[in-house]
C-alpha cells in the first residue's frame, strides 16, 4: 500500500520530472543524432511506465464509494489555508487513465516526425501529462488552479513552436481566449475563499452562497470551462488551434484538453454552485443543441480535414454538457444520472476517437505535407491497411453501436428524451449529420480512384504508426463492447453528483 | 441450447475476423472454406433448433449472455430471445446466407478482393444473427446498424467506381434519417416503461398506451401511437419503404451475392421482421397500424410501376423488392404479421434466387446488366433459365408456387382487415396490393422474356463466349429454387392458420384477419383448386400475357407508347423525381447552411465581430490611451490642473 498512497502524485510527478530531465539534458537539434534517439526512449519509458502505475489507479478503485481515494493531503501555504490535497474519485479517475493512456501514444506517433528540437518537444509532453494529471486530482482550489494555468504553458509552446504556418496568430488566440476565461476563474476561487475562509473544494461545496453569488459564479465558471469545451460560441479558437498544432498537440488537445472544461463543470459548478448551475440549465441545454447542429453542418463544407475533425469535437461535446445539464428536468427519478454518467463517457470516448482520426491525419499529412481534402482521393488503393483504420474511426465518429462513441450519445439521447423530447430530437440529428461529414470526407479521402501522383506514391503504415492505431481501435472497441468496467467505475460517484446538484444551497 | 445460440452466432464472426486480418495470410481458399464452414455450421445449429422448437416440444427462451452496462437503474443487456419468430428467421438468414457463400466462390472468382469480400458478408451474418436474436432494444439498434455498416462496405466494396461510393454514402444517409426516427422511438420506449428490455417492455405495453405525451404544447398525443411510429420509421429507412426507398436501388452498385444477401433476402426485411417482433405494442395502436399500411401501399404499387422501365436487369429485381416489401408491410398494417412473415420468408428464397441468377446471367454476358443488349440466353444456360423461371412463376405468385400461398393469403387478409374501416386506408391498402399483382406480373415477365427469350440482341463477342456459369454458380440456383417452389406446401398452414408464432406475436381479437380466414380453411389444395375464382390470378395472367404481347410478340409496341406517353414515361424514368429532390434539394440545402453558417456564423460573426472585433477594440483604445502618454511635461502638468479642477469642483458641488 506504500506506493498507491502516493499514486497521485507520482503519476503527477513523475511525467514532470521526465521532461524536466529531457530539458536539463537537451539535444542538439538534431534528429537523426544518437542523442536525440535516447530521449525519444527516455520519453516513451517514462510515458509507458506513468501508465503502468496508473493502472493501480483501476485496479485499486473503489467503486462502491463517492469518497475521494488515494488521497494525499501535506500543508502547501499554512498563510492562507492552501493544502497539496489530491485525490480522485469516479469522475476524475477515468479521465487520469484516458491521460496516461494517450500520452504513450503521442510520444509514439512523434517518433521521427518530428525533426526540430526533438527532446523539448517530448518534454513538452511528458510536462504537460503531469500537469493535467494534477487538474484531474485537485481537490485544493488553488492548486487545481495553478496546474489549470500551468497547463496553458506547454500546449502554447507545442502549437507556437512546432506548429503550421499561421501559428502565431493561434498560439494567441488559443492562450488569450483561455487565458481570459480562467482568469474569471480565479476570481470566483478568491470569492469563495473569502467566504469560507478556505481553498478546500469540500468546503466550498457544503457553504452556503446566496443566489446571486452563485449565478456570478457559475458565470465565471462557464466562462472557463465553456472556452475549454469549447462551446458555442467560444469555440472558434480550437479549428485554429488545430489546424496549426502539430499531430501530437492536436491528439493531446482533443483528447485531453477539451475534457478539462466538461471536468469543470462536474467538478466545480455542479457541485458549489447547484443553484446557480440550475438556473442556467435552460441556457446551458440551448448552447449545447446549437453546438450539436449547428457545428455540424459547418463540419459538412470544411475542406481542411482537421478544421473538419475540430467542428466535429466540437459538436460531439454538446452531447457532454448537454448530458450534464438535463440532470435537474430528470431530478428525483430516473434518467439523471443516466445522462450525466453518458456525458462523461462521451468525454472519454471522444478522447479516443478524435485523437485516432487527428493521428490519421498526421499519418497522411506527414506523407504529403496537406491536410486539404481535395488533394486526396483513392487513398485506399495504396494505403489498405491505413484505409481500414480511417473508416473504422470514421464510423466510431459517426457514432456506430459497438465503438465507444455510441455509447455516451445512446445515453444522453435517451435521458434527454426523458427530460424533454425535443432535446432528444435535435441531439440525435447527429446521426444523419455526423455521418454525413465523416463519411462524406470519407468517400473524397479514402475511395475512389487514385486521384494524383502523390497518393498514388503513399506507403502504407510503418509498425510505429499500425501500433499506435490499433491500439486505439482496440481501445475504441472495448468501450463500444463492454463499457459496464467504465461505467461501474462512475455510477457510484454520479449518484452522489446528482444529489449535490439537486440540493439548494441558500 | 444456450452453447448452439452462442455458436450460430459467434462462429461466422469468428470466421470474418478470420477472414478479415488474415486474408492476405491464408489465401484464398482457406478464406471461403472458413467462412463457409461456419456460416454452415450455424445453418445446421440454426435448423435443428428450429426443429427442436416445433417438433422438438423446445420452448422459447430469454437469455442473458452479459451485461453491457448498468446505470441509473437501466440494465443494458447482450441476450438472445430464441422463439419460433425468432427461429425461423434465423434458419431463413443462415440458409441464404450459406448459399450466397457457395455463389460468391463462384461469382467474385477473379475479384482481387476476395478474402474481404468473405469477411464482409460472414460478418453481416453475425450482424443480422445478432438482430433477430436480441431480447432488447439496445441489441436491436446494434445489430440494425452494424447490418448497415456491413451493406455501406459492401455496396462500395468497388470502391474505385464514382457510383458505387455514391450509392454507399447514399445508403449509410439515408438509412440514417430512419435510424433517427429509430432511436428516438428506443429513447420514447425507456422514456414510458424505464426498460430497454422486450419482455419488460411489452408487459407493460398496456399502461403506456393509455398515457399521452405533449410533443407540441396543448395537443396530446398517444404515447404509444408516438412510440411506434417512431420505430416504423427506422423500419421505413431498413426496408426501404417509400419515402426512405432512394438508397435501394442505388444499392444495386454493390456486387451481385450482396444484392441478393443483404438488399433482398435478409437485411431489408429487418424493418418488417422488428414491426412483427413489437406486434404487443402495434397492436395498441391503430392510427400507428393506419400509418403502416398506407405506406406500405404506396410502396408496393408504385415501387412496382417503376420496375417496368428499368433497362438494368439488376434494378429491375430491386425495384421488385422494393415493391415486394410494401407487400409485406401492408401485411404488418392489417395486423396479420403472420403473413407478412410468411412473405418475407418466400420471397427470401424466390428473390435471392432472382437475384442470384440475374449475377449468372452477369456473369456469362461478361458484367453486361443492360437487358436490351440480351435476349434468346435461354438455349445458352439451361439451368439458369428454369431456375429463373421458378423464382419469376414464384414472386408473381403462380398457382402452386410458394409465392402463390404467400402472396394470395397475403392479399386476402389485407381484403379482410376492415377494421381499418371502409374509408381511404383500406381502400389505398386493398387495391394497391390488387392492382400490384399486375404490375409484378408485367416487369417479371417482361425482364424474363426479354433477358432469356426472342432474338438475341448481344454483340457476336459476347454470344461466342455464351455459356452455363460453372456449378458453384448454379447449384445455390437449385438450392433456392427448390424451397421456392414447393415451401409453400408444407409451410402454409401452421405459419398462418396453426399458431406457429405462438406468443411471439400478438394480435389483438378485433384485429385478427388470419384467425377469421382461419375458419374458413380447408388446406393448401383447396386454396390452390378456388384459385381462379379470385382476381389475384387472374391479374397476374394478364400481366404475364401482356408482358408476352408487348415484348415478344410485338416488340415495337412499347416504344411506341413510350413516345406518345413521354411524361409518364419521365415520371417513372425519374423515379418522380425522388433522388432529384433530396439530392438537389435537401442535400443542397444542407451543404448550403453549413456554408451559411461557417462564413456568415463563425468567420464573420463570431471571429469577424466580437474576437477580433474585440482584439480590434482593444488595439484601438490602447491607441487612444497611448496618446495621452505623450511624455511631453505640459500635457501631464495641464491634465493634472483639469483633473484637480474636477476634483475640487466635484468636492464643492457635490457634498
Amino acid at each position: 500500500m506504500a506506493m498507491s498512497e502516493y499514486l497521485l502524485s507520482i503519476l503527477i510527478w513523475l511525467p514532470i520530472a521526465g521532461g524536466v530531465l529531457l530539458l536539463a539534458i537537451g539535444d542538439d537539434d538534431d534528429a537523426s543524432s544518437s542523442r536525440a534517439g535516447a530521449m525519444r526512449y527516455v520519453a516513451l519509458a517514462v510515458s509507458i511506465l506513468t501508465f503502468i502505475l496508473s493502472i493501480g489507479l483501476y485496479t485499486g478503485f473503489d467503486t462502491t464509494t463517492a469518497n475521494m481515494q488515494f488521497v494525499e493531503r501535506t500543508g502547501w501555504i499554512a498563510a492562507i489555508d492552501v493544502w497539496y490535497y489530491l485525490g480522485v474519485d469516479g469522475l476524475s479517475a477515468p479521465l487520469i487513465l484516458l491521460t496516461t493512456f494517450i500520452t504513450p501514444l503521442v510520444v509514439i506517433s512523434g517518433w521521427d516526425v518530428i525533426r526540430s528540437r526533438p527532446a523539448q518537444y517530448f518534454a513538452a509532453f511528458l510536462i504537460m501529462e503531469g500537469l493535467m494529471n494534477g487538474v484531474f486530482s485537485a481537490l485544493d482550489g488553488l492548486l487545481f488552479y495553478v496546474f489549470w494555468e500551468a497547463m496553458l504553458v506547454p500546449m502554447f509552446l507545442i502549437i507556437g513552436v512546432w506548429g503550421g504556418e499561421r501559428r502565431i496568430y493561434a498560439t494567441l488566440k488559443f492562450f488569450l481566449y483561455t487565458f481570459l476565461g480562467s482568469v474569471l476563474m480565479l476570481v470566483a476561487f478568491i470569492y469563495l475563499y473569502r467566504v469560507t475562509a478556505s481553498f478546500d473544494l469540500f468546503d466550498w461545496m457544503s457553504a452556503p452562497l446566496g443566489l446571486t453569488a452563485q449565478k456570478l459564479i457559475f458565470v465565471a465558471f462557464l466562462l472557463a470551462f465553456a472556452v475549454k469545451v469549447p462551446m458555442w460560441p467560444v469555440h472558434t479558437w480550437l479549428p485554429d488551434a488545430h489546424v496549426e498544432a502539430p499531430t501530437g498537440g492536436s491528439v493531446i488537445l482533443a483528447a485531453i484538453m477539451l475534457k478539462m472544461g466538461g471536468y469543470g463543470f462536474v467538478r466545480l459548478s455542479l457541485p458549489i454552485v447547484p443553484d446557480g448551475s440550475k438556473y442556467f440549465a435552460g441556457m446551458m441545454i440551448a448552447l449545447s443543441l446549437i453546438a450539436i447542429v449547428y457545428i455540424s453542418f459547418v463540419a459538412l463544407m470544411q475542406r481542411d480535414m482537421k478544421k473538419l475533425i475540430a467542428y466535429s469535437s466540437i459538436a460531439h461535446m454538446g452531447f457532454v454538457t448537454l448530458g450534464f445539464f438535463i440532470v435537474w428536468h430528470l431530478f428525483g427519478e430516473s434518467g439523471a444520472v443516466l445522462g450525466i454518467s453518458g456525458g462523461m463517457v462521451q468525454m472519454l470516448s471522444h478522447g479516443l476517437i478524435s485523437g485516432a482520426l487527428f493521428l490519421c491525419v498526421g499519418v497522411l499529412y506527414d506523407r504529403m505535407h496537406s491536410r486539404q481534402i481535395s488533394d486526396y482521393g483513392g487513398v485506399a488503393n495504396t494505403m489498405p491497411v491505413f484505409a481500414a483504420f480511417m473508416v473504422l474511426f470514421a464510423m466510431a465518429n459517426a457514432g456506430l453501436p459497438g465503438t465507444s462513441a455510441f455509447v455516451g450519445e445512446f445515453m444522453v439521447i435517451i435521458a434527454s428524451f426523458k427530460a424533454n423530447p425535443w432535446f432528444a430530437f435535435f441531439s440525435a440529428t447527429t446521426l444523419v449529420l455526423g455521418a454525413a461529414y465523416t463519411l462524406w470526407m470519407i468517400k473524397r479521402v479514402v475511395y475512389g480512384e487514385v486521384a494524383n501522383e502523390n497518393v498514388a506514391a503513399l506507403e502504407d503504415l510503418n509498425i510505429r504508426e499500425f501500433i499506435v492505431l490499433a491500439v486505439l481501435a482496440f481501445a475504441v472497441l472495448l468501450i463500444g463492447l463492454w463499457p459496464a468496467p467504465l461505467v461501474d467505475m462512475m455510477n457510484v460517484t454520479i449518484e452522489h453528483l446528482v444529489e449535490q446538484a439537486g440540493q439548494t444551497k441558500f | 441450447m444456450y452453447s448452439y445460440y452462442l455458436t450460430i452466432v459467434l462462429a461466422p464472426l469468428a470466421a470474418a475476423i478470420v477472414a478479415g486480418l488474415f486474408g492476405k495470410q491464408i489465401g484464398r481458399g482457406w478464406a471461403h472454406s472458413i467462412t463457409i464452414f461456419a456460416v454452415g455450421l450455424s445453418c445446421v445449429l440454426s435448423f435443428y433448433v428450429l426443429y427442436q422448437m416445433y417438433w422438438g416440444g423446445a420452448t422459447s427462451e430469454n437469455i442473458s449472455v452479459y451485461t453491457w452496462a448498468v446505470t441509473d437503474g437501466l440494465r443494458m443487456e447482450v441476450g438472445f430471445l430464441v422463439d419460433r419468430l425468432t427461429v425461423l428467421m434465423m434458419a431463413v438468414v443462415a440458409f441464404v446466407s450459406f448459399t450466397v457463400h457457395i455463389y460468391t466462390i463462384g461469382y467474385m472468382s477473379d475479384d482481387p478482393g476476395y478474402q474481404r469480400f468473405f469477411s464482409y458478408i460472414s460478418l453481416f451474418t453475425f450482424s443480422m444473427l445478432m438482430l433477430v436474436m436480441s431480447n432488447n432494444f439496445l441489441q436491436l439498434f446494434f445489430g440494425w446498424e452494424a447490418v448497415g455498416l456491413v451493406s455501406y462496405l459492401l455496396i462500395g466494396f468497388w470502391f474505385k467506381r464514382e457510383t458505387a461510393i455514391f450509392a454507399n454514402l447514399k445508403a449509410f444517409l439515408v438509412n440514417r434519417v430512419g435510424d433517427f426516427g429509430f432511436i428516438l422511438g428506443i429513447a420514447a420506449i425507456f422514456t414510458f416503461t424505464g426498460s430497454l428490455d422486450y419482455v419488460t417492455v411489452f408487459a407493460s405495453a398496456e399502461s403506456v398506451a393509455g398515457q399521452s405525451i405533449e410533443v407540441f404544447p396543448g395537443t396530446p398525443w398517444n404515447a404509444m401511437t408516438l412510440i411506434c411510429i417512431l420505430l416504423f420509421i427506422g423500419a421505413m429507412g431498413k426496408s426501404a419503404q417509400a419515402p426512405l426507398h432512394v438508397w435501394l436501388p442505388d444499392s444495386m452498385e454493390g456486387p451481385t451475392p450482396i444484392s441478393a444477401l443483404i438488399h433482398a433476402a435478409t437485411m431489408v426485411t429487418a424493418g418488417i421482421f422488428m414491426v412483427a417482433r413489437m406486434s404487443p405494442l402495434f397492436e395498441l395502436s391503430t392510427t400507428a397500424l393506419a400509418v403502416v399500411i398506407v405506406i406500405g401501399a404506396i410502396t408496393a404499387f408504385f415501387m412496382g410501376l417503376l420496375g417496368i422501365v428499368q433497362n438494368d436487369i439488376k434494378r429491375v429485381v430491386a425495384y421488385s423488392t422494393l415493391s415486394q416489401l410494401g407487400y409485406m408491410t401492408v401485411a404488418l398494417g392489417a395486423s396479420a404479421y403472420s403473413a407478412a412473415i410468411f412473405h418475407l420468408m418466400t420471397h427470401a428464397f424466390f428473390k435471392a434466387l432472382l437475384f442470384l441468377a440475374a449475377g449468372s446471367v452477369i456473369i456469362a454476358m461478361h458484367h453486361e446488366q443492360d437487358i436490351r443488349k440480351m435476349g434468346g440466353v435461354r438455349k445458352y444456360m439451361p439451368i439458369t433459365y428454369w431456375t429463373a423461371l421458378i423464382g419469376s412463376l414464384a414472386l408473381i405468385g403462380f398457382p402452386g408456387t410458394a409465392g402463390f400461398f404467400s402472396k394470395d393469403l397475403l392479399i386476402d387478409a389485407v381484403k379482410e382487415s376492415h377494421w381499418h374501416g371502409q374509408g381511404a386506408v383500406y381502400w389505398i391498402a386493398y387495391l394497391s396490393v390488387l392492382l400490384g399483382v399486375f404490375v409484378t406480373a408485367l416487369y417479371t415477365f417482361r425482364m424474363f422474356f426479354l433477358v432469356f427469350h426472342g432474338e438475341e440482341r448481344m454483340d457476336k463477342e459476347t454470344k461466342s463466349h455464351l455459356h452455363e456459369t460453372p456449378w458453384v454458380v448454379t447449384l445455390p440456383l437449385v438450392m433456392l429454387a427448390i424451397p421456392s417452389l414447393v415451401i409453400g406446401w408444407p409451410a402454409v398452414e401452421p405459419l398462418l392458420f396453426g399458431g406457429f408464432f405462438g406468443d411471439a406475436i400478438v394480435v389483438q381479437s378485433g384485429h385478427d384477419v388470419l384467425g377469421h380466414m382461419g375458419e374458413a380453411w380447408h388446406g393448401p389444395l383447396a386454396l390452390l383448386e378456388h384459385a381462379w375464382q379470385t382476381p389475384v390470378l387472374w391479374l397476374a395472367m394478364a400481366g404475364l400475357a401482356t408482358a408476352w404481347f408487348l415484348f415478344l410478340k410485338r416488340p415495337d409496341i412499347p416504344e411506341t407508347i413510350q413516345r406518345k406517353f413521354a411524361g409518364i414515361y419521365n415520371l417513372l424514368d425519374r423515379k418522380y423525381y425522388f433522388d432529384d429532390l433530396y439530392i438537389k434539394g435537401f442535400a443542397a440545402w444542407g451543404r448550403g447552411i453549413g456554408d451559411f453558417l461557417w462564413k456568415r456564423g463563425d468567420e464573420d460573426l463570431i471571429d469577424g465581430v466580437l474576437v477580433n472585433g474585440t482584439a480590434n477594440s482593444v488595439v484601438r483604445l490602447a491607441g487612444v490611451m497611448r496618446q495621452l502618454q505623450s511624455g511631453y511635461l505640459y500635457t501631464y502638468a495641464f491634465a493634472m490642473i483639469i483633473g484637480l479642477t474636477m476634483f475640487l469642483g466635484w468636492l464643492i458641488w457635490f457634498r
